[in-house]
C-alpha cells in the first residue's frame, strides 16, 4: 500500500471541497471494506483518502411521512438489515444488505461502497434496482439524481465526477399488497462472492394477478442488469407454473455473462433463471402477507 | 461424544481439563511467529516469478540497494549450492537440494511465485518499494500445469536431470515422471479370472491447501558472533535448525531455534520458507529481520498436496470376497520431485485382506508450488478413488457398503500390499461400531443421500525426547520438544500427570527450543501424543525413581522399601515401617536437603505406533437446480486407542471431517492458460465455513494399541480419509449419478444432472 492522506470531513460540502483539491487523485472511504483491500493489493493507489462516515447527514435509514426512504450513504449495512421499517417495507433490500460478508464486514459496509465499487456482483445493487431505488448524488454544484442501475458503467467504473459523491439512497413507498426479495447463488452459504444474484419486486392486485413487477440479476453482465421484460412476462398474469416458466426464459435471455473463476456462463444462465423463479415466490408469498 | 469401549483406572488420563492454551489465543495474547520482536529489527520481502517457467538470465539489486533504507539484498548466491541429498523427513523424504532450489531459485524459476531474491529495509513500505527495484531479466519458457500433460512426451521439461527413478532400464531422456513406485502382492490377473464382478473407475482430484490461519512467519537474528536465533512458527524447530543450518553451511549448534505459538499446519509446516532466507538477509545486513508471507504468497508458493488421476479396478466374487484390485496413481509434485504418491498407494486398500494387489504410482512435476504434506500426506487421495469404487461395487453385488467393509476388513495378521503385517487393529470394530449406530438406520429427506467410507493411516514414531521437572512447590514443568499444532501440550501434561499423581492442573507444560530439550523429529504422522506421550512417561518414571529415594532418604530407609501411590510416597508394606504418606509437594520442599534439583530428560527412537482406522456415514442433500451440496448429518467413527484428552480427540475428529468436506465440495486451484494462479485468497478458494458444515458427531472407539502409553493411537490425520469418498458415496445415492472429479462443486453436480436428463 503507498502512502496517502487520510481526511475525515464532517461535512458533504468538506467533503467535495477535498476531492476537488485533490484534482481526481482522492478516494471516499465508506466501510473500507473494498477500498482498503484493493489499496493493499495495489489494484489503484489514492493521494488522499476521505473517510464519509463522520458526515451526520449520510448517516440512518429515515423514513418519510409518504412512507418512502432516504438511506444515508454511509450506513452500515447491518444497520440497513436491522432497520425494522424498512424490513417491513423493502424486505429485499434489507436482505440483501443482510448477505453482504460477514457481521463484522457488514458494520463497516455501506451501500454506496458497495454500489460505488461497481462490481457486477454487488449483491445489494439488484435489490435496490428492483425497488426504484435513486442515488441522490453530491458535486460542486449541488445536488443530482440518478436511478441506481445508471451509477454503474462498467466493472470498476460509475456516472460519478471525481469531485461527486454518493450521499444517499432514496426508496420509494411500496404500494401496498407488495413483496420484495433477494436471492444469490454461491459455492458456499456464507462469505462469498454471488455467482448470480437476482432482487424482485412484486406487486399484487385484489384478484391476485401481478399488478407491478420489476426485477434485476446480479453478476450475469457487466452491470447489474435491470430485467424489464419481467414486468412483460408477469404484469396481469397469476404467478403459477407458465409464468414462472416464462420469467425463467426472460431471466436466462437477459444474461450476458463471463465465464471466469468464479463460475462459467453456461452455469451462471441457468441459474438466473432458478433464482428469478424462487425469489419470484418468495416476493408474492411477501406480498401476499400484507394487509 | 460416544465412547465404545473404553478404560478405566486412570484418574486424569480421559478426563477433559481445559485447554491450557485456549485463554491466550481467544484473547490475542498468544505469540505467533509474526508477533516476535527483536531490537532494530528490519522487515523483509521476498521477489517472487511473475512467470510459470524461465530462465534467469540476470539479477541486479543496484537500484534496490541505492534505495534510502534498503539494509540487504539476498539471492541464491547467498545459499549453498547443495548436491541431491534425500533424507528422512516426517510421513516421507526430502531432498536438501529441492528444498533449497524452492527456497531461492538459481537459474531456472519453475512456478508464478518462485523466490528469485529477498530484500530486509527499515521498514516494510521500503521493503515492498525496493522489490520492484530489483531487476530480473527472464526468458520466458513454454510451461506444463496438467499432470497428464505433463507426463506427455514433448511436454516442456522442467528439470533436465531428471530420469525416471524407479524404471528399468534408466530412460535416455529427462522428463517430468521423477519416480515409478509399485506395490505388487499375489497375481493380479488369476485374481481378476476368479471375480465374478468387477467395478472400476477414473477419478482426478485437485490440489488442496491445508489452509492454516497463520501464514508463515519468523524473524531471524544473525549475531555478531556467528551464532544466530530463529523464532518461528513451524512443526519442528528442531526441523528449522537443520534445514537452515544445512541450507547456508552453518553449525547446527550454533543456531537456536525457538517455536512460536503455532496457528496451524496440517503438514505444511514441516519444511522451511522464510528461515534461512531470514537469516541468509540479516547476515548481510547484521540485524534481525522478519519476514511474514501474505495470504498470497501462501498460496502461490507454499505447499498445498497433490492434485492427481487415478484408475481403480476391484474384483470380486459373487459372495462379496474381493479377490483383485489394481490401481494406478499419478501424483502432482508440484516443480519439484516428492509426491506423497507412495502413501496414496498404501493407504488405500490398507482396510482390507486382498489377495492380488498391484499399485503403480507415479511422482510428476509440473509449474506448480512444490507441494507439501498435508494431513496424512496422499491417503485421502488414495480413498477417493478405491472407496468410491468399493461404493460401485457394493451396488453390482447388492451388498450393504458396510457388510461388503467388514467382510473383507483388515484384522490380526493381514498382509498389506506394501508387506507390513497388521497387528493390534480395530478395523473391524470400527465398521461394526459404525453399522450399529443409528445414523447407518435413520430416514432420509427428500434429495438426500446416505454414504458411507473407510480409511487408514499408519500413524508414526520415532525419535522423541521430553523432560519433567519438579518444581520447589510441588508443582511440575514438563517440556515438549514438538510445536503444539492439536493439543499436545494438554494430553502430554495429562500423561505426565498420570504417572505423577498429580492433579492435571498442577502439571504446566510448555513446548521447548532447541536448546532446552533433547532433539526431536518434527510434528506430524499423528506422533506427538504418542511418541513424546511415551518419552513423557519415561522421564516421569525416572521423576518417580528420584522420588521415592527422597522418600527414602527422609525415612532413612531403603529405596526398594518405597512405592509410589496416588502422588505420594508410602512404604512397600509393613516391614518398611510406620510412616505416613509422603506427598510430592513435600519431598519437593525438601529437594535441596536431598540431593538437589529433581528432574529427567528421556529420549529414545519410539516404534510401535498404532494404526489408525476410521469409517464415516454421512448424508447429502443436492439441489436438483442449482447443484449446491449440503451436508446435513455426518458421523465420523474411528479406533483412537484411548483417547488421552476427549474433547482435543473429538476436535481432531471434527477438524478433520471439516477439511475432507471443503476437499470434496468447493476447494480448487484455479489456473488460467498463463499458468498463473487466479484464487490465491480465500474468498475464491473456498474452505468452508461454519454455516456449510453439520455439527460433526465423533464416536471413539477404543481398542488399546498395546505398545502405546495407554493404549493411546495417533488420532490427527485418520478423519480426513474417509471425508471425499463419503460424501461422493452421498451424492450418488441422492441423485444417481456418480461424481468422479473433485470438487464436486455446483457447476458438476448440475453437468452430472443434466447428463441424466435432468
Ligand atoms: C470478507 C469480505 C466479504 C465480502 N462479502 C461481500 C458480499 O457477500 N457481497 C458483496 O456484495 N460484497 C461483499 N464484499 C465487498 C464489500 O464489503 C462490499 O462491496 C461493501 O458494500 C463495500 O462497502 P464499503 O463501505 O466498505 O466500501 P468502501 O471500500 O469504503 O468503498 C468502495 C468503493 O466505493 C467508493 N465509495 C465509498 N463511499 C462512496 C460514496 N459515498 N460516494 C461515492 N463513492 C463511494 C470508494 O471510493 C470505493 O471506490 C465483501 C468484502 C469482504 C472484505
Amino acid at each position: 500500500m503507498t502512502p496517502f492522506r487520510y481526511l475525515a470531513p464532517t461535512s458533504i460540502g468538506a467533503a467535495i471541497d477535498a476531492l476537488k483539491a485533490s484534482g481526481g487523485t482522492a478516494k471516499l472511504l465508506g466501510g473500507g471494506t473494498d477500498l482498503l483491500m484493493a489499496l493493499r493489493a495495489r489494484r489503484y493507489a489514492a493521494s488522499v483518502v476521505v473517510d464519509t462516515k463522520r458526515i451526520p447527514e449520510l448517516s440512518g435509514v429515515n423514513v418519510r411521512a409518504d412512507g418512502s426512504f432516504r438511506i444515508g450513504a454511509a450506513t452500515p449495512c447491518s444497520v440497513v438489515a436491522a432497520d425494522p421499517a424498512l424490513s417491513a417495507a423493502w424486505p429485499g433490500v434489507a436482505e440483501s444488505a443482510n448477505l453482504i460478508g460477514s457481521v463484522q464486514v457488514r458494520n463497516r459496509a455501506t451501500l454506496a461502497g458497495n454500489l460505488c465499487n461497481a462490481s457486477p456482483a454487488a449483491d445489494s445493487v439488484p435489490a435496490l434496482i428492483a425497488a426504484g431505488a435513486v442515488a441522490v448524488v453530491a458535486g460542486p454544484g449541488g445536488e443530482r439524481r440518478l436511478a441506481v442501475e445508471q451509477v454503474t458503467t462498467g466493472p470498476g467504473t460509475t456516472a460519478l465526477a471525481p469531485d461527486e459523491m454518493l450521499v444517499a439512497f432514496e426508496l420509494p413507498a411500496p404500494a401496498p399488497r407488495s413483496g420484495s426479495a433477494y436471492l444469490r447463488l454461491t459455492p458456499r452459504t456464507e462469505m462469498d462472492i454471488a455467482i448470480v444474484g437476482c432482487g424482485i419486486a412484486l406487486t399484487l392486485a385484489a384478484d391476485g394477478t401481478i399488478a407491478a413487477a420489476r426485477m434485476a440479476l446480479g453478476a450475469v453482465a457487466p452491470t447489474a442488469l435491470p430485467v424489464p421484460e419481467a414486468a412483460g412476462v408477469l404484469v396481469g398474469r397469476r404467478l403459477d407454473d407458465a409464468a414462472l416458466k416464462a420469467l425463467d426464459a426472460v431471466a436466462r435471455a437477459a444474461c450476458r455473462p463471463i465465464t471466469d473463476k468464479r463460475g462459467t456462463s453456461a452455469y451462471r444462465i441457468r441459474g438466473a433463471g432458478v433464482l428469478a423463479r424462487r425469489a419470484a415466490i418468495l416476493a408474492a408469498s411477501r406480498a401476499e402477507a400484507q394487509p | 461424544m460416544t465412547f465404545l469401549g473404553g478404560q478405566t483406572g486412570q484418574r486424569v488420563v480421559g478426563t477433559r481439563p481445559i485447554r491450557p492454551d485456549g485463554v491466550d489465543k481467544v484473547t490475542g495474547r498468544a505469540i505467533y511467529g509474526a508477533d516476535a520482536r527483536l531490537p532494530n529489527m528490519l522487515e523483509g520481502r521476498i521477489k517472487r516469478s511473475p512467470h510459470p517457467h524461465a530462465r534467469i538470465l540476470r539479477i541486479d539489486a543496484s537500484r534496490a540497494l541505492a534505495l534510502e533504507g534498503v539494509k540487504a539484498v539476498v539471492t541464491s548466491d547467498d545459499f549453498v549450492d547443495l548436491p541431491a541429498q534425500e533424507v528422512a523427513a516426517g510421513d516421507g523424504s526430502m531432498d536438501f537440494r529441492s528444498l533449497s532450489l524452492n527456497l531461492m531459485a538459481r537459474g531456472k524459476v519453475l512456478y508464478e511465485g518462485h523466490p528469485v531474491a529477498a530484500v530486509a529495509a527499515t521498514t516494510g513500505q521500503i521493503a515492498e518499494e525496493a522489490l520492484d527495484l530489483i531487476d530480473v531479466e527472464y526468458e520466458a519458457l513454454p510451461h506444463v500445469i496438467d499432470i497428464e500433460a505433463a507426463m506427455a512426451s514433448g511436454a516442456p521439461v522442467l528439470h533436465d536431470d531428471l530420469f525416471t527413478a524407479g524404471v528399468t532400464p534408466r530412460p535416455e531422456k529427462p522428463s517430468n515422471v521423477a519416480k515409478r513406485i509399485v506395490f505388487a502382492q499375489g497375481d493380479v490377473v488369476a485374481g481378476f479370472a476368479e471375480a465374478d464382478v468387477v467395478a472400476e473407475g477414473r477419478y482426478t482430484t485437485e490440489p488442496v491447501h491445508q489452509g492454516y490461519i497463520e501464514p508463515h512467519a519468523c524473524v531471524a537474528s544473525w549475531n555478531a558472533d556467528g551464532q544466530s536465533l530463529i523464532i518461528s512458527s513451524s512443526q519442528g524447530a528442531f526441523m528449522v535448525r537443520a534445514y537452515t543450518a544445512k541450507l547456508l553451511g552453518l553449525e547446527i549448534a550454533d543456531i537456536r531455534s525457538v517455536p512460536a505459538e503455532l496457528g496451524g499446519g496440517f503438514g505444511g509446516k514441516t519444511t522451511v520458507y522464510l528461515e534461512p532466507v531470514a537469516l541468509a538477509l540479516s547476515r548481510r545486513a547484521g540485524r534481525p529481520v522478519r519476514l511474514v508471507m501474505s495470504r498470497e504468497e501462501v498460496f502461490r508458493a507454499s505447499g498445498p498436496t497433490s492434485g492427481s488421476v487415478a484408475e481403480v479396478k476391484l474384483g470380486a466374487r459373487r459372495d462379496g470376497t474381493i479377490v483383485a484390485a489394481e490401481l494406478v496413481f499419478k501424483l502432482q509434485a508440484g516443480a519439484f520431485p516428492g509426491s506423497p504418491v507412495a502413501l496414496s498407494g498404501m493407504c488405500a486398500l490398507a482396510m482390507y485382506d486382498i489377495p492380488n494387489v498391484l499399485i503403480t504410482g507415479y511422482d510428476v512435476v509440473s509449474n506448480r508450488p512444490k507441494v507439501a504434506a498435508y494431513r496424512a500426506p496422499g491417503a485421502p487421495i488414495g480413498s477417493f478413488g478405491t472407496e468410491s469404487t468399493m461404493d460401485e461395487l457394493a451396488r453390482k453385488l447388492g451388498m450393504d457398503p458396510l457388510e461388503l467393509r467388514e467382510k473383507n476388513g483388515a484384522r490380526e495378521g493381514t498382509r498389506t500390499a506394501y508387506g507390513v503385517v497388521h497387528r493390534d487393529i480395530g478395523f473391524l470394530e470400527t465398521v461394526r461400531a459404525a453399522k450399529e449406530h443409528p445414523h447407518y438406520r435413520a430416514p432420509l429427506g427428500p434429495n438426500q443421500g446416505r454414504g458411507v467410507a473407510a480409511g487408514f493411516w499408519f500413524n508414526i514414531g520415532g525419535e522423541s525426547s521430553a523432560a519433567v521437572n519438579i518444581n520447589e512447590d510441588g508443582t511440575a514443568s514438563v517440556i515438549s520438544p514438538n510445536p503444539d499444532v492439536g493439543g499436545s501440550r494438554a494430553s502430554l501434561g495429562m500423561i505426565a500427570a498420570e504417572v505423577l499423581g498429580l492433579p492435571a492442573e498442577k502439571v504446566r507444560t510448555v513446548v521447548g527450543d532447541t536448546a532446552s530439550v533433547p532433539y526431536s523429529d518434527m510434528t506430524g504422522g499423528s506422533r506427538v501424543t504418542f511418541s513424546i506421550g511415551t518419552c513423557m512417561v519415561g522421564a516421569a518414571e525416572k521423576v518417580v525413581e528420584q522420588l521415592k529415594q527422597r522418600a527414602a532418604m527422609l525415612w532413612g530407609i531403603s529405596p526398594d522399601a518405597v512405592e509410589w501411590k496416588d502422588g505420594a510416597a508410602v512404604p512397600a508394606g509393613p516391614n518398611a515401617g510406620g510412616f505416613e504418606p509422603l506427598p510430592l509437594a513435600e519431598i519437593a520442599a525438601k529437594a535441596g536437603a536431598t540431593g538437589g534439583p529433581i528432574g529427567a530428560t528421556y529420549s529414545t527412537k519410539v516404534q510401535g505406533a498404532g494404526a489408525g482406522f476410521g469409517v464415516h456415514i454421512c448424508d447429502a442433500e443436492v439441489d436438483r437446480e442449482t447443484g449446491q451440496v449440503r451436508i446435513v448429518r455426518y458421523t465420523a467413527v474411528q479406533d483412537v486407542g484411548r483417547a488421552i484428552h476427549p474433547s482435543y480427540v473429538e476436535g481432531q475428529i471434527q477438524g478433520g471431517v471439516a477439511q475432507g468436506i471443503g476437499w470434496a465440495l468447493n476447494e480448487e486451484y484455479i489456473y488460467g492458460p498463463d499458468g498463473k494462479l487466479q484464487n490465491p485468497g480465500f474468498l475464491d478458494y473456498r474452505v468452508p465455513v461454519a454455516s456449510d458444515l453439520p455439527m460433526i458427531e465423533a464416536v471413539m472407539v477404543e481398542v488399546p494399541n498395546p505398545r502405546a502409553p495407554f493404549g493411546l493411537r495417533g488420532v490427527g490425520e485418520t478423519p480426513i480419509v474417509p471425508p471425499t469418498p463419503a460424501i461422493a458415496n452421498a451424492i450418488r445415492a441422492a441423485i444417481g449419478k456418480r461424481l468422479c472429479s473433485l470438487p464436486m462443486s455446483p457447476p458438476k453436480v448440475v453437468e452430472a444432472l443434466d447428463g441424466a436428463g435432468g
